[in-house]
């Protein structure tokens, strides 16, 4: 009863905050919001017997990528110049497209929606299967990742490698300008 | 317990907000934190899949997931950084010079 309940307010706080960071206009709202949003997303992680995914939510998300957002946020300090501008020029910004837009997004609910429903046993308890012990504990999670996952794994370091030359590649000012 | 469509329910519409976000917003700020919105949805119901089938295996996908995450919005932030140096502008209707 206690973790239905559980459920119930996570994820209402994680689809709140997500619906009011597409809604704001300031982009420093957006991503406070959506550090609440993570937030409930690792409560979820929990309930679901995953505590080193909700932690890693909680360090590597909410943490590090969050951080960066805030601090291009800062170094542009453009926070809402063009909203005002833009909503009275734009065409995406008049009403009759926008409801279009907001339609599609509706329309893509319902469907996946419909999809889920009928998918065999959704019905059934998400935590029926396997031991739980196996399942969270880092000690297996981390066994799978270094055996079945390794190419993965490193395949990961050289995409970080690449991530990370392209960064600064693409921020570095050209020389002479 | 709570069933497994619970979670993909909530999964599907986290996802369709970030996919509203994406259409709707005009700052590529925000747009930026839309994709975010919609890789979090799908771990979200990797790691209810692996949980439902009793393996570690969804829980690894959301690793993965994170780094790319990360490594996009490496990627992502710098551009945006040098197109706001261009245009001093953040919206994606300002860079249209290789429209034809």
């Amino acid at each position: 009863m206690f973790e239905t309940l559980l459920f119930y307010v996570f994820s209402g706080v994680a689809i709140v905050a997500s619906a009011l960071v597409i809604g704001q206009r300031n982009p420093m709202y957006s991503i406070m919001l959506l550090i609440a949003s993570f937030g409930a997303l690792s409560g979820l992680y929990i309930q679901l017997d995953a505590p080193f995914v909700a932690m890693a939510q909680v360090i590597v998300y909410a943490g590090a990528i969050m951080v960066l957002f805030l601090f291009v946020v800062m170094l542009l300090n453009a926070p809402q110049e063009d909203a005002a501008e833009w909503d009275r020029t734009h065409p995406l910004r008049r009403p009759g497209v926008a409801r279009f837009g907001a339609l599609l997004a509706g329309l893509l609910i319902i469907q996946l929606v419909w999809a889920l429903v009928r998918v065999n046993d959704a019905s059934a308890a998400v935590g029926a299967r396997g031991d739980v012990a196996a399942i969270s504990s880092v000690r297996s999670v981390g066994r799978v990742l270094f055996t079945d996952y390794l190419f993965a794994f490193e395949a990961t370091s050289i995409l970080i490698l690449v991530a990370m030359v392209g960064a600064v590649l693409l921020a570095a000012r050209e020389p002479g300008r | 317990m709570i069933p497994l469509g619970h979670y993909l329910i909530v999964s599907a519409i986290l996802f369709a907000i970030g996919t509203a976000g994406v259409f709707l917003r005009r700052n590529l700020i925000t747009i930026l934190l839309s994709i975010e919105i919609m890789l979090n949805a799908v771990n979200l119901s990797f790691v209810a899949f692996g949980r439902a089938q009793g393996n570690v295996d969804g829980q690894i996908i959301t690793f993965f997931v994170m780094t790319v995450a990360a490594a996009e919005a490496a990627v992502g932030l710098a551009i945006v950084i040098g197109l706001f140096r261009h245009r001093e502008s953040l919206n994606p209707d300002a860079f249209t010079s290789l429209k034809w």
